[in-house]
C-alpha cells in the first residue's frame, strides 16, 4: 500500500504531468466560464491533445479540466445568471440573486470551497468505498432508474421560485423536446420532419445556452440596464466559508453523500446530484422561505453534492468500464487507448497507477482553490463592464460553442431557437431551468419505464417488487403525495375548528 | 510563415487548375496530397470508432506527410457524419470513416445513403457479436442457453446489447433465424449501448446480451458475467476460452460491425489506389496492431475492391435480417 503510493507519487511527480495538469486546470476553467462553452465540451476538446501525452498525463489532463469547469460554471451562473453547465443551472438564480444583494463573492467563494471539500470527499469515497459503491451501480435495473429520474423530474417542483403550475408546465415543455429524434426506445423517428438532423434529437447543453445565455442577451436589448452594482473592490473570497462550512456542516455532509451516491449510478451525473441536493436543502431547511431570493444554504448543498459526483462517478467507469456521465464515457476512450483498460485488474495490477489518478483527483481539487480565486476575481471585472461590451461577447461563444457540439450549424440553430424560447417563457413567468430539467431527465425516464414493460411483459408489479426498487417508489410517491396531503390537512382544520366553534 | 503558407496555397491552387485543365494525370497522384485531409468521424470523440480513426489519421499522417484532420460530426445516429462524407467533393482531401450503420440506415428508411454512395478504400475492423449471460445465470454454455430458449414460449427471454434494430439487435435475430426460430424468439429490450445493457445484465435485468465481447469484457474481468460463444468465423485471439457459435453448435453463422475508411464517391482511381496503398502500410503498423489488440478490437484487411463486395454482401444479410425482424421499410 505504501509501496504504491510511494510509486504513484513518482509516477506523478514529472514536469510533463505537472505542466499538463496545471495548463488544463487554467483551460478548464477558462472554458467552463464562458457562457455557452461546456465541461463535456472542455473535455472532449482534450482527447486529440491526449494522443500525444503519456498515460498518465493524459489522464491528468482529463481529470484536471473536467472537475475546474464543473466549478467554474458556476461563475457566470451566479454573475450574469447564465449557467455554464446543466449542474449549476439548478441554483443560478440563487447564486445571481446574492450577486445582485452585492454578495457575489460570498456565493462563488462558497462556489469554490464547496466545491473542493466535496471534489475531495468524492476522491476518498473512491479510494476506500470504490468496490462496495460499485456493488450498488450493480444493484440498479431499469426498474431503479424509472423511480430515480422520476424523482429527479420532481425537483422542477420544489426548486421553482413560480407557481408549481407554471414549473410542471415547463417542465412537460421539456418532457416533449427530449421526445424528439431516433434515440427513443422503439427506434422510431419522432418530430424530425423529415429533417436529419433532427433525428440526434436535442441535446440539453444546446437547449441550456439558448435558454439561459441568449434569451438573457435578448432581454437585455429590451430592458434599460439595471442600476450599476455600487463599484467597488470583491472582498475576500474565503472569509466567510469556514463559519459556513460550521454552521451548515451537516448540509454539507448531506451534499456530499448525495452526490456520491448519484455520481456512482450511471446515466445520473452531476446535473441530478445538483438538482436532487438544492431540492433537499430547501424541503428541509429551517429557512425554506429565504430559498431564491439569495440565501447561500442551497449553494452550499449543491455544490458539494455536484463535485462529489464527479469523482464518485469514475467508480463505474473503472471497474466496469460503464459511464457514468458524458465526462466519463470520454475518459474511458482515453484509459483505453492509453491501454489502462478499466476493470477490477487496473486496481491490483496497475495500483500504482490507479493511485496516481487518485492523488491527481486531489491535486487538481485542492488546485481549484488558488486557481479559482483567481478566475473569480478576473471574472469580477464583468459586473464594472457596460452591457454593451458583453453581451455581443456572450452571443459569440454561444454561436462558436454551439456551432463544436457537433460541427455544424444546426447547433446554432437550436441555441437559437431556444434562445427565443426561453425568452418567451421568462417573460410570462414559466421557468426555464424546470424546462432544461425536463429535457436531461425526460430521455432516462421514457427509457427506463418502456425498457422495464418490455422486460416484465407489461406488468406493473416488478417496479415495486425489488427491494431498491421498492424504497426509491415509496418516496416518489411519499414526495407526490405529500403536497396533496398539506393541502387536505389545511383544508381540513379549519372546518373542524368551525365546528368546534358552532358545537360550543 | 505566412509567405510559406501563401505559396504552398499558390502551388496546390496551381495543381488543381493544371487537373482540370489536363484531366487527371500520374501528376497529381504523385503530389497529393498537397494539403491537409479532413477525416470525418460520423460518431462522438473518445468513442471506439473515434479512437480507431484518430490512430488511423496519425499514421496516415506519418506516411504521407501531410496533417490528417479527425472531424467528428456527430448526431442522427450516424447519419448525419455519413451524410458529410458523401456530398464531400471526391478530390481525395475528404475521406471518412463508415461504420455498419450504413448498411442498415436505409432499410429503415432513416436515409437514402446505401454502401454505394462511398468508393471503398479499405476495410480495417471487425468485431463480432458475442453472447453474455450474467456470472450468476444457470447456462453454461451457449448449448444450454439456446436449448433452454428453444423450449420457453416466444418473449420469456431477454436480451439487449444496443437500441431497437441496432447491429446487435440484427445479430440475435440472425442467430434465431439460423436455428429456424421466429425473429421475435427472444424479446429485444432497447438500449443506450452495450455499457448499459452489461450492467443491467450485471443488475438481474436481462438474461443475455449479444454485444461483442470487448464491450463487456471490463463486467466479465469482474466476475460479474461471462461470455458463452461468439458469432464469428474463428476465435478471437484476445479471448481465447469463448468458443465460435460454430464450434459449440455447429451453427455457421456470423457477423459483426465494421469500421472501414471509403471516400465520396467517384474518386479518381489513381488517388484512391494511393490511400489504399498508404491505409495497407497502417494496416501492418505494429501501432495499430498494438492499438487494436489493445483494446480487444478485431483487425480485418481488404481492399478496396473486396470493402466494396463485402459491404454489398452485407447490406443484403442486414436487409434480410431487417425484414424478418419487421424493422425494413423498404
Amino acid at each position: 500500500m505504501l509501496k504504491t503510493l510511494i510509486e504513484a507519487f513518482a509516477l506523478i511527480s514529472t514536469w510533463e504531468v505537472i505542466i499538463a495538469m496545471f495548463a488544463a486546470s487554467v483551460y478548464g476553467l477558462v472554458i467552463g466560464s464562458l457562457p455557452g462553452l461546456s465541461a463535456t465540451m472542455a473535455t472532449a476538446l482534450l482527447v486529440p491533445v491526449t494522443f500525444y501525452l503519456s498515460p498518465i498525463a493524459a489522464i491528468a489532463t482529463i481529470v484536471a479540466a473536467s472537475s475546474m469547469a464543473i466549478f467554474s460554471g458556476d461563475i457566470p451562473g451566479a454573475l450574469l445568471r447564465i449557467p455554464g453547465t446543466p449542474a449549476s443551472a439548478a441554483y443560478a438564480d440563487e447564486a445571481y440573486a446574492m450577486t445582485r444583494k452585492g454578495q457575489a463573492e460570498l456565493a462563488l467563494g462558497a462556489g469554490v470551497w464547496f466545491s473542493a471539500v466535496g471534489g475531495i470527499a468524492g476522491v476518498l469515497s473512491l479510494m476506500i468505498l470504490a468496490p462496495p459503491l460499485a456493488e450498488i451501480a450493480l444493484s440498479f435495473s431499469t426498474f431503479e432508474y424509472f423511480w430515480l429520474a422520476l424523482l429527479g423530474l420532481m425537483c422542477a417542483t420544489l426548486v421553482a421560485r413560480s407557481s408549481p403550475v407554471k414549473a410542471i408546465a415547463g417542465m412537460f415543455l421539456g418532457l416533449l423536446v427530449s421526445c424528439i429524434g431516433i434515440e427513443n426506445p422503439g427506434g422510431v423517428p419522432r418530430f424530425t420532419f423529415g429533417l436529419t438532423d433532427l433525428f440526434g434529437g436535442i441535446e440539453p447543453i444546446p437547449a441550456l445556452v439558448g435558454v439561459f445565455a441568449v434569451a438573457q442577451v435578448m432581454r437585455a436589448m429590451l430592458t434599460p440596464e439595471p442600476p450599476p452594482l455600487p463599484r467597488r473592490k470583491f472582498g475576500s473570497i474565503m472569509a466567510g466559508q469556514w463559519m459556513l462550512t460550521k454552521k451548515y456542516h451537516w448540509q454539507m455532509t448531506r451534499g456530499n453523500i448525495v452526490g456520491i451516491i448519484i455520481g456512482v449510478l450511471p446515466g445520473a451525473g452531476a446535473d441530478m446530484a445538483a438538482w436532487v441536493s438544492y431540492a433537499m436543502s430547501k424541503r428541509f431547511s429551517k429557512e425554506p422561505e429565504k430559498f431564491g431570493t439569495g440565501h447561500v444554504e442551497g449553494l452550499v448543498e449543491a455544490g458539494a453534492s455536484n463535485n462529489a459526483s464527479i469523482a464518485s462517478g469514475w467508480v463505474p467507469s473503472l471497474l466496469f468500464g460503464i459511464p457514468g456521465d458524458t465526462i466519463a464515457a470520454i475518459a474511458i476512450g482515453v484509459l483505453y487507448m492509453k491501454g489502462l483498460n478499466p476493470g477490477p485488474t487496473l486496481f491490483t495490477e496497475k495500483a500504482s497507477s490507479m493511485y496516481a489518478i487518485y492523488l491527481m483527483f486531489i491535486i487538481a481539487n485542492i488546485l481549484m482553490i488558488p486557481l479559482g480565486i483567481a478566475m473569480i476575481r478576473i471574472a469580477a471585472y464583468i459586473l464594472l463592464a457596460p452591457r454593451s461590451a458583453i453581451m455581443p461577447i456572450i452571443m459569440l461563444c454561444c454561436a462558436v460553442g454551439s456551432f463544436a457540439i457537433g460541427n455544424n450549424m444546426f447547433g446554432v440553430v437550436t441555441v437559437a431557437a431556444f434562445g427565443i424560447i426561453g425568452y418567451v417563457m421568462e417573460a410570462n413567468g414559466y421557468p426555464v431551468a424546470a424546462m432544461v430539467l425536463g429535457i436531461v431527465m425526460g430521455t432516462m425516464v421514457e427509457q427506463a419505464f418502456v425498457t422495464s414493460l418490455i422486460k416484465s411483459d407489461g406488468s406493473i408489479l416488478p417496479f415495486f417488487e425489488r427491494p431498491v426498487a421498492a424504497i426509491l417508489a415509496a418516496m416518489a410517491i411519499g414526495a407526490l403525495l405529500w403536497p396533496v396531503m398539506v393541502w387536505v390537512w389545511r383544508k381540513v382544520k379549519p372546518v373542524r375548528t368551525g365546528a368546534a366553534a358552532t358545537s360550543r | 510563415m505566412s509567405k510559406i503558407s501563401r505559396r504552398t496555397f499558390a502551388v496546390s491552387s496551381a495543381a488543381v487548375a493544371a487537373s482540370a485543365a489536363f484531366g487527371l494525370t500520374p501528376a497529381l497522384a504523385q503530389a497529393y496530397p498537397a494539403r491537409p485531409v479532413t477525416v470525418i468521424v460520423p460518431w462522438g470523440a473518445g468513442g471506439g470508432t473515434d479512437a480507431t480513426a484518430r490512430i488511423v489519421a496519425a499514421l496516415l499522417e506519418k506516411d504521407l506527410g501531410q496533417p490528417f484532420n479527425v472531424v467528428n460530426r456527430t448526431g442522427g445516429s450516424g447519419v448525419v457524419g455519413h451524410t458529410a462524407i458523401a456530398t464531400a467533393q471526391p478530390d481525395g482531401y475528404t475521406i471518412g470513416m463508415l461504420t455498419v450503420e450504413i448498411s442498415m440506415m436505409h432499410w429503415q428508411g432513416l436515409t437514402e445513403l446505401a454502401p454505394k454512395s462511398y468508393t471503398p478504400l479499405a476495410l480495417m475492423n471487425e468485431d463480432p457479436p458475442g453472447i453474455q449471460v450474467s456470472s450468476s445465470s444457470p447456462y453454461k454454455t451457449v448449448k444450454d442457453l439456446a436449448d433452454a430458449i428453444k423450449a420457453a414460449p416466444p418473449g420469456k427471454f431477454k436480451a439487449s446489447g444496443t437500441g431497437q434494430g441496432g447491429i446487435w439487435h440484427l445479430a440475435l435475430v440472425g442467430w434465431m433465424q439460423a436455428m429456424g426460430l421466429p425473429a421475435n424468439q427472444v424479446a429485444w429490450v432497447p438500449s443506450n449501448g452495450a455499457a448499459p445493457a452489461m450492467q443491467d445484465l450485471a443488475a438481474g435485468g436481462l438474461d443475455l446480451t449479444t454485444c461483442s465481447v470487448p464491450e463487456a469484457r471490463a463486467i466479465i474481468e469482474a466476475g460479474k458475467a461471462r461470455s458463452l460463444a461468439i458469432m464469428a468465423p474463428a476465435r478471437n485471439p484476445i479471448f481465447k476460452d469463448v468458443p465460435t457459435l460454430k464450434e459449440a453448435m455447429g451453427i455457421a453463422y456470423a457477423t459483426g460491425a465494421w469500421r472501414g475508411i471509403g471516400a465520396p464517391k467517384n474518386l479518381p482511381p489513381e488517388l484512391a489506389t494511393k490511400l489504399t496503398a498508404a491505409l495497407k502500410k497502417v494496416y501492418d503498423s505494429a501501432e495499430f496492431k498494438d492499438f487494436m489488440s489493445n483494446r480487444g478490437f478485431g483487425t480485418v484487411w481488404d481492399d478496396a475492391g473486396q470493402f466494396g463486395s463485402f459491404m454489398d454482401k452485407g447490406d443484403a444479410q442486414m436487409g434480410e435480417a431487417m425484414k424478418a425482424a419487421g424493422l425494413s421499410k423498404a
